[in-house]
């Protein structure tokens, strides 16, 4: 089915996040919208979903202009959306998720699983899927859940498919397998969209390639245009894909973590006696493919999970922190980026102000006896809101409603301006636009060159690649190897998958 | 966007959006909306307007006239027994309603308080009951039972009450950060438990029970040294339970808004997790909030213990602890905004015979008291009604309600 979005315009206020797109996809085309987050893609999908009306501009399907005003309009049209958050029930099994809605049934109205088995077998057979039809979706890997959610989309006769940024969730592998996926799907005749912000994805599959800035269309481009260039226009400047760097120049051991052994939540052995050290003045990028370990290697290290018995120990700057309070920690000098910014490192009801004082409002400068001192609070926020380029128009906006990239900005404001020896960041560029990781990653081996130590956990190589001085390759909560970053793609890609130096 | 901090002119407009989206309107709006269901409720409960239904057709005017003096009679009654009356002979007594609603509104402001600081940390405390009657008890201790100086002694029988409430109120907390308990859960069970434990201490005259009750559950007057002074002389009974009212208010506000301990409440309130990872100790900051949220009950408590000349019976607590639940949510759990609310609320407990004397039951006030907490709580019903934008934040009803609908409660 050929799609097409004529002057498609959505205001929100005095924002434009659309203005008057256009947009052909023809059918079994691989689409890719590529831009930066907050430059509009999500908001026209949504146009285009029924999620939103558009305050201008028309969408024609296969010519006839169509009219949505809610999701099963569109559904019904032959549009299928993918979001990057799985609408599935975890404890339902796929047949169950994919019947859910427009149930198959037999006499009497009992649900007929059935028919629905047979329609997941008959999908993911023709497209090599491989998804049991009985399994329960919470049992599933990511990557298997979304093949889920494609099926749903294909089990309504979708012949126009959304992926809403799909390989934010994949390990590398997975997203390779999405690649086939689509390239099957599109060779059925199936039109698909790809939206996402990471380019080599962008080069390796699309047939074309939209790119949006600022709620406008700035150009299409075709695969093999260069990455640079992809990258300018997605920006409007030119952006260094790798950061300047001079030669680390290691001090002191700041952090020594010895044969340490962390449990998950659920009382699973998730970080399994490591050993490291992170010298003052060097980046130690933790590598690996997302829940090996990672995570709950930095919350041991902040005293937010505790070490396991007595199995290893953690110590910073020569004390062990095994019992310590998370203050207790963060005083003793680490600044931490925490993975997960919505959840754990801001408050999107506070303030951007707020914010800032959120691990400080013990001690001086913001505490003033048991009152807040606001008038070094609001001169504080403006200097570090400049100093980071925070993008809003006030320091009392709530943080809730900056974008990605800015909310990081913030939370690597605060961490970054306190007195610390040690950062620990995490996926400290996830959902973030590409001049903000730019920004981003100066910033860090800034920090480094002042002779602070960076443990850096990072699931994105180029960003490992970019930055790290030595990389350590986690694997089912052990680690593989430490090796430099001469060390080649291929070489890293076999130790992500467990496979020893 | 502008590419740094730049000073802008105020957007009135968008200020007008941030009010019409967020609490004041919509609070005004259920007000009214209150009123006009008590009214609905009085019309058709009204004999001479149910009679005149029967010849609406011949005489529809005589069915609205009806109606209409049913509904004035009735709310200038409420007026004139909570505010002004104006057939009063003399000026005191014509101010007599208005004093009488700053009296009944003080215990129901600072109890107010009290379950408002707990919602805003995300906490639903029901206990006010067993907060309030546990402050009942150490206060009546110090009231009847200990001789003191003037002064001093409804100074430490206020101490009392506030002590014997926040007790209560860390012990839940405590409750909460060991062992995970629901507060909603425990309070409502300590409820019952210190009902009955000051039922049983109102029986024996060993304990609490008056030299002169007999057989009845109920204490000693409060020694003439611990009861509250009277504001303006003994005429009214308004007394400084109203001026605590009123200091509670603003050391809310300062606790609130103004105060180091607030923000790391109000952030665990927000977001548990950022504030653990913030170094905010989340179990600590629960316990201190639910000893917090029942000092104000507290407060409440020492004006019951300390106004009546009679001595505390099992139903001195007034059903304030609860009244306290309706006028946090109505005051949006900010300072002023529980100050009004529970004005309102006193205006409605004042005004409630001046209603019965022109034959309206006062249970209609019942019903505008609901109601006006029904569309509150139902602000999605509201913003229909009037289609009003939806808020822009989380409303603190809706943390509530994903809490409550949450496992674990975390």
């Amino acid at each position: 089915m050929k799609l097409e979005l004529k002057g498609i315009t959505k205001r929100f206020g005095t924002l434009v996040a659309n203005d008057a797109i256009d947009l052909v996809v023809e059918s079994g085309e691989i689409h890719s919208l590529l831009g930066e987050n907050g430059a509009g893609k999500s908001t026209l999908m949504n146009v285009l979903y029924g999620l939103y009306k558009a305050d201008a501009g028309e969408i024609l399907l296969d010519g006839k202009p169509a009219n949505f005003s809610g999701p099963g309009d569109a559904m019904a049209a032959g549009i299928g959306m993918v979001h990057q958050h799985f609408m599935l029930i975890p404890v339902f099994t796929v047949a169950e998720n994919v019947a859910l809605g427009h149930e198959p049934t037999k006499r009497g109205g009992v649900l007929d699983l059935d028919a629905a088995r047979a329609l997941v077998r008959k999908i993911s057979d023709r497209f090599g899927f491989d998804v049991d039809p009985d399994a329960l979706v919470e049992d599933l890997p990511v990557g298997v859940q979304q093949r889920v959610e494609i099926i749903k989309s294909l089990a309504r006769d979708a012949k126009v498919l959304v992926l809403d940024e799909p390989t934010a969730v994949l390990t590398p592998q997975e997203t390779d397998e999405l690649m086939e996926i689509m390239r099957g799907l599109a060779k059925s005749g199936t039109s698909i969209v790809f939206i996402t912000h990471k380019l080599r994805e962008v080069k390796a599959v699309a047939d074309k390639i939209t790119v949006i800035r600022q709620g406008r269309v700035v150009g299409e481009a075709k695969p093999t245009t260069e990455t640079a260039e992809l990258a300018s226009m997605m920006v409007g400047r030119d952006v260094g894909l790798t950061v300047e760097k001079k030669a680390a120049e290691p001090g002191k051991v700041v952090l020594s973590v010895s044969d340490l052994s962390v449990l998950d939540d659920r009382d699973q052995r998730a970080v399994d006696h490591v050993s490291f050290e992170v010298r003052a003045g060097e980046i130690l990028a933790i590598a690996g493919v997302q829940g090996n370990g990672q995570t709950e290697l930095a919350e041991a290290i902040l005293g937010l999970r505790s070490i396991h018995s007595s199995e290893g120990d953690i110590s910073i700057s020569g004390s062990s922190v095994r019992g310590k309070s998370v203050r207790n920690i963060l005083e003793k000098g680490v600044g931490y980026v925490p993975e997960d910014r919505k959840k754990n490192g801001l408050i999107s009801e506070f303030s951007i102000e707020e914010n800032l004082m959120l691990n400080g409002s013990f001690t001086k400068p913001y505490a003033k006896g048991l009152g807040i001192a606001f008038a070094t609070r609001a001169r504080l926020a403006e200097e570090r809101i400049k100093e980071f380029d925070v993008r809003t128009t006030s320091a009392l906006t709530p943080a809730g409603k900056l974008s990605g990239g800015n909310q990081q900005k913030v939370v690597l404001a605060r961490e970054l301006s306190r007195e610390v020896d040690l950062l620990v960041v995490s996926q400290p560029t996830r959902g973030v636009d590409v001049g903000s990781i730019e920004f981003i990653h100066e910033r860090l081996v800034e920090e480094r060159n002042a002779g602070k130590a960076v443990l850096l956990i990072s699931t994105e190589l180029d960003e490992v690649l970019a930055l790290a001085d030595r990389i350590a390759v986690m694997y089912r909560g052990r680690i593989v190897g430490i090796v430099d970053t001469k060390t080649d793609r291929a070489k890293l890609g076999q130790m992500m998958a467990g496979v020893a130096a | 966007m502008s590419k740094s901090v730049t000073k802008e002119p105020i957007d009135w407009n968008a200020a007008f959006k941030e009010i019409m989206s967020g609490g004041v309107i919509r609070t005004i709006v259920s007000v009214i909306l209150g009123f006009a269901v008590g009214a609905f409720f009085m019309i058709i409960s009204n004999r001479e307007f149910l009679q005149s239904v029967g010849f609406f057709f011949a005489d529809p005017l005589a069915s609205i006239r009806a109606a209409g003096d049913v509904v004035g009679a009735g709310y200038g009654a409420l007026i004139k027994g909570s505010i002004y009356n104006a057939s009063a002979v003399t000026f005191e007594g014509a101010i007599r309603p208005l004093t009488e609603t700053l009296r009944l509104a003080g215990p129901l402001i600072a109890a107010g308080l009290g379950i408002g600081l707990g919602f805003r940390v995300g906490l639903f405390n029901i206990g006010g009951t067993g907060q309030l009657v546990s402050g009942l008890i150490w206060a009546t201790f110090v009231a009847t039972r200990v001789e003191l100086p003037p002064v001093i002694h409804f100074v430490v029988a206020i101490v009392a009450a506030i002590v014997g409430a926040a007790l209560v109120g860390a012990f839940v907390g405590f409750l909460k950060a060991r062992t995970g308990a629901n507060e909603v859960i425990t309070t409502i069970m300590l409820n019952y438990i210190i009902v009955s434990f000051f039922n049983f201490l109102l029986t024996d005259n060993a304990l609490l029970q008056g030299a002169t009750a007999g057989g009845y559950t109920k204490s000693d007057p409060a020694f003439e040294t611990a009861r509250l002074p009277y504001l303006l002389g003994e005429s009214y009974a308004l007394n400084l339970g109203f001026v605590l009212a009123i200091v509670a208010v603003i050391v809310y506000w300062w606790l609130m808004e103004r105060s180091t301990v607030g923000f790391r409440l109000r952030a665990v309130g927000f977001n548990p997790s950022a504030a653990k990872t913030a170094g905010i100790n989340v179990e600590r900051t629960y316990i201190l909030a639910l000893a917090l949220s029942a000092a104000f009950v507290g407060i409440a408590a020492a004006n019951q213990a300390l106004s009546s000349t009679g001595g505390v019976t099992p139903t001195s607590h007034a059903g304030i602890g609860f009244d306290a639940i309706t006028v946090a949510l109505l005051g949006g759990s900010t300072a002023t905004g529980v100050l009004m609310a529970g004005l309102l609320f006193g205006a409605f407990k004042a005004g409630s015979s001046a209603i019965q004397i022109e034959g309206i039951s006062p249970d209609v006030l019942g019903i505008v008291q609901g109601a006006i907490v029904l569309f509150i709580a139902a602000p999605p019903l509201i913003r229909a009604i009037f289609r009003l934008p939806p808020p822009q934040t989380t409303s603190m009803l809706s943390a509530l309600k994903s809490k409550l609908f949450s496992r674990g409660g975390k």
